[in-house]
């Protein structure tokens, strides 16, 4: 007998004990810490565009067009929009849709949002560009808008995927400083501000209210470790449970970890070399092989540009240099995205045909040329740079490789001091953004070829974006946009190398719906 | 006492106002500010509105003007990345590096007088020996792999300590601090001791060869004929002596841990000042890295000062008028 009750109290503990430790187990699984390698700048949405900045504002504040994983566009605080007029979008709002304080969200807020963006005082990167092209806000009912643009403008909903929308009544005189410091971080998103610690962490609570699918998480602890040996330490010892950007050096270790998931994304980010295409005469980094400078710039020649295209073993750099986390590629975008070429690939590697069109085009001896790239812009940059350099000087091409801080790196670039130099471009899943800033020729009044570093410039490549920005139908845009990168690449006004995959790991017993734009953003994790 | 003082803050004014230049004219020469914040699609407008908009449109002597004319009223420039007053986000970060820079010299006193202390009492035993080779080695491994290391094995491996961050904070006078809860010296501990490490093999070798050349000292042969215990003898007379150059080091070095201790908070994601300066320094965040520099030169200004200062109290010789 008195055995038989020791036994059931010792059962009773047991399951008490179990009980107990589920509830902490509940409790814990209710909490996200995360930890992503680029420091959040600002959380006043309109002041900085930066993809960690915009990741967290996706956290908080919902936009018009919000995108899913693959950068389609999905429906956001607006449920519907179509052109009415070839130059006016007619926009319906969500209804019954309300800020963290209770506010409800209507029509007013767009307008007054739209008027915010351009006005933010010491903005160092606005949005304004976004708005420019509105002419005209008409509010026809409390949940209606109709945008009119001066010109047909049928990117204006691919805009509006880029605008977070304020509160009227709670935004009105808001600075960035007291977004900063969470007192106006309201918005309709998914999570609220509960804390922010500049440069080092947010912490969010649940928005019970969401008009979304629920978030599986009622706190997130949202942690900024730039260090990539510091992150994966961080995950592997179970100080955080979600990381972004994994480094290259560590993936083998996470993946064969079975403690541990990885989720990957081919993403929007292309890595290509740029070229000078500005001077006819001699490019400040070319010489011949005696170290003379060459009266006429080779890179204006076609078959040489070529050459130095075909002289690159993409795979070789996709598999051993980023370690398989890139896919060689000849475009801009990715497969499945809008305005991508289908069956462009890049031309295989052939040493000897490169030699040849060298000689081809009058330098059968080659000329050397000094490869600039950044060393801490993207992954493995600088080991990108040499292994293309011994790529071109197989071919005859002596390179020499000189990679440098991006700080410095960057306003070389854009002052055309190179002759050739590695560059990354991230685009908007619309052809129409890499050709309008890379590939059309420089313009300050329409705005374009702000990124064109190599100022290349083919009147064919700009009458076809011409003709794509004011076209309504999308079919017919596609293949504008399409034929006009494949002018332009057949042409090698850049060379592509890969785009890079978007990886994030994190315990196994949770999953992430990875995204193309490489945001980073906790609604996109679940208990598996 | 009073014209020496006076002649410290004119020459600290001075290395100041050249230090601004210098940094200005720095900054001016590696790169563009707005090329790097400026998102990569912006088009041609919007980068001339964000090169106004950070007051970067005017020739460089003007801006510098502008600068100066606003540090005299106390206003040393808004940050460019995070629009909000330079001084301030530094000040807020500082409790976290002196938290640490203060853990750090803490412990290296702590662990090195004592080691340095035996290793210069006993030179020839085995234990002043392992002293001597691990101070080698604290000296020479750098500070980066050994920070990983120690999150490889107490984080990782063991599970002990957590591998970053700061951990919770209580706030004292509107400033957060993490060494008053438990959690906060779990999350210290690894950071402080990497920092520590070089700071107490120094302190260790300055102890030793202090201890070793104050015993053949007549006063301290005269201390032992008059049959005083070994004791009295260690912690009396020559612990006094030795102090001064261990004073004067760890001084000196306690500037330099508060101002370098960018590797460890890196290492550790600790969000102290260092971390802002590198980051700052990578987007080319002019004003933060001018005020930053100035705070650090007013307080190795300062740091001599007191170092001075604490010199006269310890050996009476020294007299800071005749250095006036």
């Amino acid at each position: 007998m008195a055995i038989n009750t020791r036994g059931r109290k010792l059962a009773a503990g047991a399951v008490m004990g179990a009980a107990m430790a589920l509830a902490a187990h509940g409790a814990q699984a209710q909490n996200l810490n995360m930890a992503v390698g680029a420091p959040v700048t600002s959380l006043d949405p309109h002041y900085h565009q930066l993809s960690p900045n915009n990741a967290a504002a996706g956290m908080i504040f919902d936009r018009l067009i919000n995108t899913d994983g693959d950068a389609r566009m999905q429906p956001g605080l607006a449920e519907s929009w179509r052109a009415i007029e070839p130059n006016v979008w007619e926009f319906r709002l969500r209804r019954g849709v309300t800020f963290h304080n209770g506010n409800p969200f209507t029509a007013e807020d767009v307008a007054f949002t739209f008027q915010r963006v351009p006005n933010v005082p010491n903005s160092p990167s606005s949005f304004a560009a976004f708005v420019r092209p509105i002419t005209n806000v008409e509010i026809v009912d409390s949940h209606t808008l109709r945008i009119t643009t001066q010109n047909p403008s049928p990117l204006l909903p691919q805009d509006m995927t880029n605008i977070f929308i304020l509160d009227r009544e709670t935004h009105e005189n808001a600075t960035t400083e007291q977004f900063n410091s969470g007192q106006a971080a309201i918005g309709t998103g998914p999570f609220r501000v509960v804390s922010h610690t500049m440069g080092d962490r947010i912490e969010f609570a649940r928005n019970d209210s969401y008009f979304g699918t629920r978030p599986a998480w009622a706190t997130v602890n949202y942690r900024m470790i730039t260090n990539g040996g510091a992150r994966t330490a961080a995950l592997l010892s179970g100080d955080v449970d979600f990381i972004d950007q994994v480094p290259t050096p560590d993936l083998a270790r996470v993946r064969a970890d079975r403690r541990l998931a990885v989720s990957e994304k081919v993403g929007l980010r292309l890595i290509f070399l740029g070229l000078d295409h500005l001077r006819e005469d001699a490019s400040p980094f070319i010489t011949d092989n005696n170290g003379q400078p060459i009266a006429r710039n080779p890179l204006r020649d076609l078959r040489v540009r070529q050459a130095l295209s075909i002289a690159i073993d993409r795979p070789a750099i996709a598999n051993r240099v980023m370690e398989g986390s890139a896919t060689p590629s000849a475009q801009f975008l990715p497969p499945g995205v809008f305005s991508h070429i289908p069956n462009y690939a890049p031309p295989a590697p052939d040493a000897a045909r490169a030699r040849a069109l060298l000689a081809e085009a009058g330098f059968p001896e080659g000329f050397r040329i000094t490869l600039h790239g950044p060393n801490n812009r993207y992954p493995n940059d600088g080991r990108i740079v040499q292994a293309v350099g011994q790529m071109w000087t197989r071919i005859g091409v002596r390179t020499t490789v000189e990679a440098q801080p991006w700080t410095t790196f960057v306003g070389r670039a854009g002052r055309q001091e190179f002759s050739a130099f590695l560059i990354g471009w991230g685009s908007n899943p619309e052809g129409s953004h890499p050709v309008r800033n890379i590939l059309a020729t420089a313009n300050r009044d329409r705005g374009w070829g702000a990124s064109n570093r190599g100022r290349y410039s083919n009147p064919e490549v700009d009458r076809r974006l011409e003709a794509a920005l004011v076209e309504i139908d999308d079919a017919r845009r596609e293949a504008i946009l399409q034929e006009a990168q494949r002018i332009a690449l057949d042409d090698v006004g850049i060379i592509p190398l890969h785009i890079q995959t978007n990886i994030w790991a994190m315990r196994n017993t949770l999953q992430h719906e990875a995204r193309a734009d490489e945001l980073t953003r906790a609604q996109d994790v679940r208990p598996r | 006492m009073t014209v020496y003082l006076l002649r410290r803050i004119l020459q600290s004014l001075m290395v100041l106002l050249a230090m601004s230049v210098i940094v200005f004219v720095g900054v001016y020469a590696i790169g563009d500010p707005v090329e790097i914040l400026i998102s990569p699609d912006a088009d041609q407008m919007e980068r001339e509105r964000a090169i106004a908009a950070l007051g970067l449109d005017l020739p460089l002597w003007q801006q510098y003007l502008v600068f100066l004319q606003n540090a005299l009223r106390g206003d040393l420039g808004r940050s460019f990345v995070f629009n909000e007053p330079a001084l301030q986000l530094i000040l807020n970060r500082m409790p976290a590096t002196l938290e640490l820079a203060f853990g750090a010299m803490f412990l290296s006193v702590l662990i090195g007088l004592p080691l340095g202390l035996y290793a210069g009492l006993k030179p020839e035993s085995i234990g002043s020996r392992v002293i001597m080779a691990g101070s080698i080695l604290g000296f020479s491994l750098p500070t980066f792999w050994v920070g990983l290391m120690l999150i490889m094995v107490f984080a990782v491996q063991l599970g002990w300590l957590p591998s970053s961050g700061r951990g919770e904070t209580v706030q004292i006078l509107g400033l957060h601090w993490s060494f008053l809860t438990a959690n906060g010296w779990s999350h210290l501990a690894m950071p402080a001791f990497n920092l520590a490490l070089f700071k107490i093999s120094l302190v260790i070798r300055l102890t030793r060869s202090g201890v070793r050349e104050a015993m053949l000292m007549d006063y301290v042969k005269f201390a032992r004929a008059k049959g005083l215990s070994p004791a009295r003898v260690t912690f009396v007379h020559v612990f006094k002596n030795i102090l001064i150059p261990v004073v004067t080091v760890v001084g000196l070095e306690l500037g330099s841990t508060i101002a370098f201790s960018v590797v460890t908070e890196t290492v550790f994601a600790w969000p102290g000042m260092g971390k802002l300066i590198i980051d700052s320094i990578n987007v080319l965040d002019r004003p933060v890295i001018v005020a930053y520099l100035m705070v650090i030169v007013l307080m190795f200004i300062t740091i001599n000062l007191i170092v001075d200062i604490l010199y006269s109290v310890l050996d009476p010789r020294v007299r800071l008028e005749s250095k006036a």
